[in-house]
């Protein structure tokens, strides 16, 4: 490894690190022993988006309990989670890391837009499975181009037309005001929601605002917003800034119908801060329930859950609903490799994450399921309309299709 | 004195080229993309060492210039379809008009001032790559995609290794240029500017036409680090070019060691990999640690400045005396 | 009209916290010529103390009493163990000491609490005031309580021997020394206080931006704003600064370019104001003596 020591001889410490080229692996598949499936992960553990990291936290925890039940067809599970504090250059220095010098069998859960389309020409070019990709992004389920890469969350643009399909059905002449996030995050909703409105009626939007990230608060935004007479808000945006955006809503006392997206529904670290109260009549399309919902409390996922938040995490990690995300996640990797068995080469272990069908995700709203086809790499096409009725989330109507 | 010390420089430098040379031929793919970024890291640090080490103008902001660099290579390329080697000179003339433009209004305000108006430029850098606006060329938050250019002429280069060398190139004739500049008049005068301002005036270095551009001639280094950095990566978007990558910067050039040019090499190695070695040591700390590298980093700092506070350069410079004291006890002393 | 007095309100509101958070960053910056990029950080620390000890059960204002004072001590032991032995070193290296203690703290709290949001009592409850729902009882109370610190710390530096003492040092160490003053515990006390101050800004700033380790960042760069604008070495300025960057920031925002560019908006008022009075609206002109 590289010396700390010898600063007066960089050429000893540029010698060092030249010498700790990757080792080659004899096996076929690289990362699979006999014993051993190596997985490779980037996720943001530090920087802005930190608060994801729970999900490589949860999903790490959840390989060490397949392992002591066995590990899969006997091979112990080794997940390296890498930093990459949502920086693309970052990413793509430790997805080589992990594919070159590691010598993992494929990626899983990459976190971020930017960062996953940083690597994808990489792991495609490379044939290094990206399986299901911690982003909303559409661009994932595109099979022909990229047939090395799969994503997993329910995409935004798919939620936010089904937002726009019900709005038209239920208040077509509303007026809307749309606050979202400057970011990729951000913008996908956006085109989907237009998509999903047509050109017709774009002109129900009457007003738009965006934010950073790295702002203190929305709340000026939600006054201007207000501002334009809008009678719908929809609020794209993450944890933090939701919960701001509802509690000032209901402050100013905006009378609108209020949609939020589904990263921002988890009652208590969204909703309880902005106000349970102030939080009634917010309407969200989820796919993951929400594990403090009293409806679910005998739901054999949920007791689950908690057994396993018991023992391998702690209680803060069980209300966070993207550890629940996160558990979900790990669960289909899981049966992944069940499905393949005893060959795990590369182009199997596509061959099955594209081949996942009907199959119950833990901590899933039920009747929602993962379902993928060589031609679909959408593996969650399914939300739940809610509205909040200041204790839980109801759900109303049919489980929609995107 | 000097002159057994420029021996040593050479031989050293001699040596720190021959193993840049020769690493293509022996590292894997890995390691050549970490050894572009040691080169990238180091050009955008000569650049901010000659405005802040040896100008004394403090930039909080390079990465602002290091984003125009490389938003401008992509755009370019992606966009206007200009081949790499141009897009690189090109992007970072840009740089050096910006940066020369910015040094106006910093004539204005001292070190400190300067520090926090940098500082803001480094924040709202990113808010600025992705307005709106500009997204039909910027590509928005989307960023842009480039496809990485192969070794030309049918050379036996990977495209890895071709990249190292094309940055290498760039790394050695940019060390070159700034050895001449601190070494020559212009040199001179900006370490004049830098100590006594006053004093410079009155020999007669145009202190305004100096500052601007030095401004300018450092954001020309961040804008061809960025530039490079672009087509390594193979991929820009407003996250790339946040704080902490203006932080970084300040942190190489003050562990390499303010107004030394060699150092920059350590400096850019230190943040490269340093980062990773934090992440190595929390390991040990269990799965809830993930959280602990940046503590790791910052006491790393820390201790860093403690037992090096003029840099890698100050220490080897110390260690170098020292030896020579040790070793030649029988020359005849000068007090 | 509305719209124009909501924006206006939680301005001031958030002013406040800027004027707080540049008053401590002045603090610091009289004494030790240095800009503690810490701050921001130590003031969320603080909060999560606060935070742990409500949840806990302790009540709020005995909570807050008890952040402050923890926050003054910590702030004493870091000038003390980590800032003081850089005194005489270049001062970039204390830079990087600063920014090294910035890493350190967010990830402690990362660490130790997590990263989701986490909502943060007020003391003063969240009913809208004035009845358009113009103003929260709590933005009025952080108002309320940035104008109750100006006026304290202003009456402390004026009236009392011990401020005298710290102005002296701050301002000629040499000759305060002469005098019998000890000049690195005044350098002590000035860290001590200005993290004291930041942690009070921490727990008005988070029932309205909510709790979690990012949360300073955002507003340490507007309170840098504030503290340039009014002048870095002139306290008052300084949290004039910070009202006047918190109000202009919304009204700027909403009615002259937009949400998009606010962060540049403050990059803006910093260079244009460094331009045209480089000592910021208050400040001291610095005229240097050839």
């Amino acid at each position: 490894m590289l010396t700390r020591r010898s600063f007066l001889q960089s050429s000893a410490a540029a010698a060092a690190f030249a010498a700790s080229a990757g080792s080659a692996h004899a096996d076929a598949t690289p990362g699979i022993t006999a014993t051993e499936i190596k997985i490779g992960q980037t996720m943001p553990y530090s920087g802005p988006a930190s608060a994801y990291g729970v999900i490589g936290r949860t999903e790490a925890a959840y390989f060490k309990m397949i392992n002591e039940q066995g590990g899969i067809n006997g091979r112990k599970l080794n997940l390296i989670s890498l930093d990459d504090g949502y920086s693309p250059p970052k990413t793509v220095e430790q997805v080589r890391r992990l594919v070159e010098q590691e010598q993992v069998a494929f990626l899983f859960q990459t976190l971020g837009t930017p960062p996953n389309t940083a690597i994808r020409p990489y792991c495609n070019e490379h044939k290094v499975p990206q399986l299901f990709v911690a982003t909303g992004a559409a661009k994932w389920n595109d099979p022909k181009h990229f047939p090395w890469t799969i994503g997993y969350n329910p995409s935004y643009e798919t939620e936010a037309r089904i937002y726009a399909k019900q709005i038209l059905a239920t208040k077509p002449d509303a007026k809307i005001a749309i606050l979202y996030a400057n970011d990729d995050f951000g913008k996908d909703y956006i085109v989907g929601f237009k998509e999903g409105l047509g050109a017709s009626h774009e002109g129900m939007i009457v007003k738009e605002a965006t934010y950073e990230n790295s702002e203190p608060t929305v709340d000026s935004q939600v006054v201007t917003l207000q501002g334009s007479g809008a009678d719908l808000f929809f609020i794209v945006a993450t944890p933090k800034f939701a919960a701001q955006a509802i509690r000032k809503s209901f402050d100013l006392g905006w009378n609108a119908t209020r949609y939020i997206t589904n990263v921002s529904v988890s009652i208590a670290t969204v909703l309880k801060p902005a106000g349970l109260d102030k939080s009634k009549g917010l309407i969200t399309g989820g796919y993951v329930l929400d594990v403090t919902d009293p409806r679910y409390k005998d739901n054999p996922d949920v007791k689950g859950w908690k057994a396993f938040t018991d023992k391998y995490m702690s209680a803060k990690e069980y209300i966070d609903v993207n550890a629940c995300y996160a558990f979900g996640a790990a669960a289909t990797m899981v049966q992944v490799l069940k499905q393949c068995g005893n060959d795990l080469s590369r182009e199997n272990v596509m061959k099955q994450a594209a081949n996942l069908k009907a199959f119950a995700a833990p901590l899933l709203i039920p009747g929602i399921a993962i379902n993928t086809s060589p031609d679909d790499f959408d593996p969650i096409r399914q939300l739940q309309l809610l509205t909040f009725n200041g204790t839980s989330w109801e759900p109303f109507g049919e489980i929609l299709q995107g | 004195m000097a002159r057994r010390n420029g021996r040593i420089a050479s031989i050293v430098t001699a040596a720190v080229v021959i193993v840049a040379l020769a690493i293509p031929f022996f590292a894997s793919g890995y390691r050549l993309y970490q050894g572009s970024q040691v080169l990238i890291l180091a050009i955008a640090l000569l650049g901010l060492n000659l405005l802040t080490g040896f100008n004394g103008q403090i930039s909080l902001g390079h990465g602002a210039f290091f984003a125009i660099g490389g938003y401008g290579t992509a755009i370019l390329m992606a966009k206007l379809g200009v081949p790499y080697w141009a897009a690189i000179p090109i992007a970072s003339v840009v740089c050096f008009i910006a940066g020369f433009l910015f040094g106006f209004p910093a004539l204005r305000f001292g070190g400190l001032y300067l520090a926090l108006a940098t500082f803001a430029l480094a924040v709202a850098m990113p808010q600025m790559l992705s307005y709106k606006g500009f997204d039909a060329y910027t590509g928005g938050p989307m960023g842009l995609l480039l496809t990485k250019p192969h070794a030309p002429f049918g050379l036996p280069l990977s495209g890895d290794q071709w990249l190292y060398l094309f940055c290498l190139a760039f790394a050695a004739a940019l060390y070159w240029a700034a050895v001449n500049l601190v070494r020559g008049r212009v040199g001179r005068g900006l370490i004049a500017i830098r100590d006594h301002p006053i004093a410079a005036e009155t020999m007669g270095v145009n202190a305004a036409l100096y500052k601007t551009t030095c401004f300018g001639v450092s954001a020309l280094y961040a804008g061809v680090a960025g530039g490079l950095s672009a087509i390594v990566v193979g991929f820009v978007s407003p996250e790339s070019f946040g704080l902490p990558l203006s932080l970084a910067f300040l942190v190489g050039i003050v562990v390499g060691g303010l107004a030394s040019l060699g150092g920059m090499l350590f400096g850019a190695v230190f943040i490269e990999f340093v980062p990773n070695v934090a992440d190595q040591l929390t390991v040990n700390f269990g799965e809830s640690a993930k959280a602990l590298p940046g503590a790791v980093y910052g006491v790393l700092l820390i201790l860093v400045m403690a037992l090096m506070p003029a840099g890698v350069a100050g220490a080897a410079r110390a260690l170098a005396s020292l030896a020579a004291r040790f070793f030649a006890p029988a020359r005849r002393r000068t007090m | 009209m509305g719209e124009f007095l909501h924006l206006l309100a939680s301005g001031l509101a958030l002013g406040g916290v800027y004027a707080i958070m540049a008053l401590a960053l002045v603090m610091i910056y009289q004494a030790t010529q240095l800009i503690n990029f810490a701050q921001g950080e130590m003031a969320m620390f603080s909060t999560y103390v606060a935070w742990k000890l409500m949840d806990s059960g302790w009540p709020y204002w005995r909570a807050f009493a008890a952040t402050v004072l923890v926050s003054f001590i910590g702030g004493v032991v870091i000038e003390r163990v980590v800032v003081r032995p850089f005194a005489r070193a270049p001062i970039l290296a204390s830079v990087i000491v600063s920014i090294g203690l910035a890493f350190i703290f967010n990830s402690l709290a990362g660490y130790l609490y997590g990263y989701s949001v986490t909502s943060f009592d007020s003391p003063f409850g969240d009913r809208p005031l004035f009845g358009g729902g113009y103003m929260s009882a709590h933005e009025a109370g952080a108002v309320l309580v940035s104008l109750c610190v100006l006026a304290v710390v202003y009456a402390f530096f004026r009236f009392t021997p011990l401020g005298l003492a710290m102005r002296a040092a701050a301002q000629n160490p040499v000759s305060s020394r002469l005098v019998g003053i000890r000049v690195g515990w005044m350098l002590a006390l000035g860290w001590g206080l200005a993290a004291a101050i930041g942690s009070i800004a921490g727990m008005m700033a988070a029932p309205i931006v909510y709790l979690d380790p990012n949360m300073m960042f955002g507003i340490l760069l507007y309170a840098f704003a504030g503290a340039v604008l009014g002048g870095i070495d002139n306290p008052f300025g300084a949290a004039f600064g910070g009202f006047a960057v918190g109000v202009m920031e919304n009204l700027v925002g909403a009615y002259v370019v937009g949400p998009e560019v606010k962060l540049s908006v403050a990059l803006a008022i910093i260079v244009a104001v460094l331009v045209w009075r480089p000592s910021g609206l208050f400040g001291r002109r610095l005229v240097a003596r050839v």
